[in-house]
């Protein structure tokens, strides 16, 4: 059997647990939208200040739901895998000619496969609402295409926790932390008008702030290929990391011969 | 040619961190089609030598054939000719039994049309049907037991494990699984390896026994074999009301040796067998001593158990348990 064919069925099993997990389906559709309107409502403001690249906060910010979806991916993807260990599923697994690679990438293809519709989701709800994308149809479908590979990205890095840890309540624990990465990046503000030296210094350290960026760049400047570099370039390091410690985690984990 | 082997071991060893000898150079030899009964308290080592057998944990030391295959050198090849059913039934709670059975037979590369009839096939065989399209988090312990059997069995395997399949079951349950796992072997020629704690599971359905306790196999032999390695059976008179104890002592020691009975009762072992029973009643009856139970004890596993290790099997479960609290 082949390893495609193996992604398939691990990727259709990680979609069907996920669409019958309300929470799981709910809490990235509506937790970033709510929070894109709160937060481009109080802090539109900011748009007045000189320098600031967009006239519309609401556009400035529409990357941010996109990058939180990511996030909930980490989660998702690491707390079944998390649960397949708790459980012995991963055992059942590993008596089978699955291949470890297999696991991991199909895991991954059904996380991707929710986060291409959240991410498709998040744009319908921001051209309703006004928002006016510079790089026309096609930025739109790269915005898509880097979202969902964020998502990726963040999926593989929990389902490194999760293997490492094998504990759902670890995976969980790493939420909170990322959202701090996420808060300490250039979310609210361009990094070059963050007054605050530490902020700013943290924000141009931090390689989420490239992912928004180059999120950012497709809605509010049009096609900045230094932005978009970066920001995938950002995406398939983390990726690759993530997928290489994946892998390594799920070798120390299957002892099987 | 997997079906003309059975399961072999030699010298198997597991240690695990903080020098922890889980198993300590067990021997086994189970020949095809046969029901061997794995027994043993829990912490004994049971499920690390199923782990070891099913290639999901190296040993440490010691050699193992499954199938003819090496489970050190030859995992995939012994994985495709074994099916296994481990301790707890591990089950995805959001997947319905079909759903399970179809992922069990694409992941062992069944065709998708053979899928559909194998698992319609499986859910018939362990009587779930009506279930079979219900989220496997709504089922009972006995059907998630009796589904964790049908996804061990989805690739017509020729040897089967299964650890502890009944624990925690109900005596309806427990007894529609032997029926079943009697059945396999019988008719289809499965090699079974059962781990157990529970003695009537091993008498039961076992052809052989290996007992074990602390990482060692300190018996082995049929039931039958293994009983009569502890010998006669015993015989307890409980006197009635008024007639003492100390009379029926006298008795009941001219057919045998005294032995720990209850409280109340006299107990001997007999020094010929059932056939002294009749001579005990007629005995006590010559001498108007009424009593109150007479009841004949046939050695069980738990008397070769206690013979081998000095504990029941019982009271070596608790033992372990004090061990792990502590």
């Amino acid at each position: 059997m082949s390893a495609l064919a193996q992604v398939g069925y691990v990727a259709r099993r990680s979609i069907v647990r996920t669409s019958r997990q309300p929470a799981n389906i709910i809490f990235p559709f509506v937790f970033p939208t709510a929070l894109l309107a709160v937060t481009s409502a109080g802090l539109s403001p900011a748009t007045r200040i000189p320098g600031f690249p967009s006239k519309s906060f609401l556009a400035f910010f529409l990357a941010f739901p996109f990058i939180q979806g990511a996030l909930f991916a980490t989660m998702n993807a690491g707390t079944d895998l998390a649960r397949d260990i708790q459980s012995g599923f991963l055992n059942r697994l590993a008596l089978t000619p699955l291949r470890g690679g297999a696991l991991i990438v199909g895991q991954l293809g059904g996380i991707a496969v929710l986060a291409f519709v959240q991410n498709c989701y998040y744009l319908t709800v921001g051209l309703i609402a006004g928002v006016r994308l510079e790089s026309g149809i096609v930025g739109g479908i790269v915005l898509i295409i880097l979202a969902t590979g964020v998502a990726i990205a963040f999926g593989a890095l929990g389902a490194f926790f999760a293997l490492r840890t094998g504990s759902g309540e670890a995976v969980q624990g790493l939420f909170p932390l990322l959202f701090v990465g996420l808060f300490l990046s250039s979310m609210n503000l361009p990094r070059n008008l963050i007054e605050q030296d530490w902020f700013r210094t943290v924000a141009t350290f931090n390689p989420i702030s490239y992912l928004i960026e180059g999120l950012r760049s497709l809605i509010i400047t049009g096609w900045n290929w230094e932005a978009l570099g970066l920001a995938f370039g950002f995406a398939a390091l983390l990726a690759g990391a993530a997928m290489v410690l994946a892998n390594w985690a799920l070798q120390l984990r299957l002892t099987r011969t | 040619m997997a079906q003309a082997h059975g399961i072999e071991a030699e010298g198997l060893v597991r240690t695990f961190k903080g020098d922890i000898t889980a198993v300590d150079g067990i021997d086994l030899s189970v020949e095809p089609g046969e029901i061997y009964g794995f027994l043993g308290p829990n912490g004994a080592g049971k499920s690390t030598t199923v782990h070891m057998l099913t290639t999901l944990l190296p040993p440490t030391s010691g050699t193992g054939r499954v199938a003819g295959f090496d489970i050190v050198k030859e995992g995939p090849k012994v994985r495709s000719a074994i099916g296994a059913a481990l301790q707890e039934a591990a089950l995805d709670n959001l997947l319905t039994g079909r759903e399970h059975l179809r992922l069990q037979c694409a992941l062992h590369g069944i065709s998708r049309a053979e899928r559909k009839v194998r698992a319609q096939e499986l859910l018939e065989r362990v009587g779930l049907t009506l279930a079979a399209d219900r989220k496997v988090g709504g089922y009972s312990g006995g059907m998630k037991r009796r589904l964790d059997l049908a996804l061990a069995l989805a690739h017509r395997p020729t040897i089967l494990f299964l650890d502890e399949p009944t624990t925690g079951l109900d005596v309806q349950s427990r007894s529609a699984l032997w029926g079943e796992v009697a059945r396999l072997a019988r008719e289809d020629g499965v090699t079974v390896f059962l781990t157990t704690q529970y003695l009537e599971e091993a008498d039961a359905l076992a052809d052989r026994v290996g007992i074990i306790d602390h990482g060692h196999i300190v018996a082995e032999g049929t039931p039958a074999e293994l009983k009569a390695q502890i010998g006669r059976p015993t015989v307890e008179a409980i006197p009635a009301d008024g007639a003492t104890p100390e009379a029926v002592s006298r008795i009941m020691e001219q057919f045998g040796e005294p032995t720990g009975g209850s409280a109340k009762g006299v107990a001997v072992r007999l020094e010929h067998g059932v056939q002294d029973l009749a001579g005990i009643v007629r005995a006590l009856d010559a001498e108007g001593i009424k009593l109150e139970n007479l009841a004949l004890h046939a050695p069980s596993l738990d008397d070769v158990f206690l013979a081998k290790t000095g504990r029941s099997l019982e009271g070596a479960a608790e033992e372990e348990e004090a061990e792990v609290e502590a």
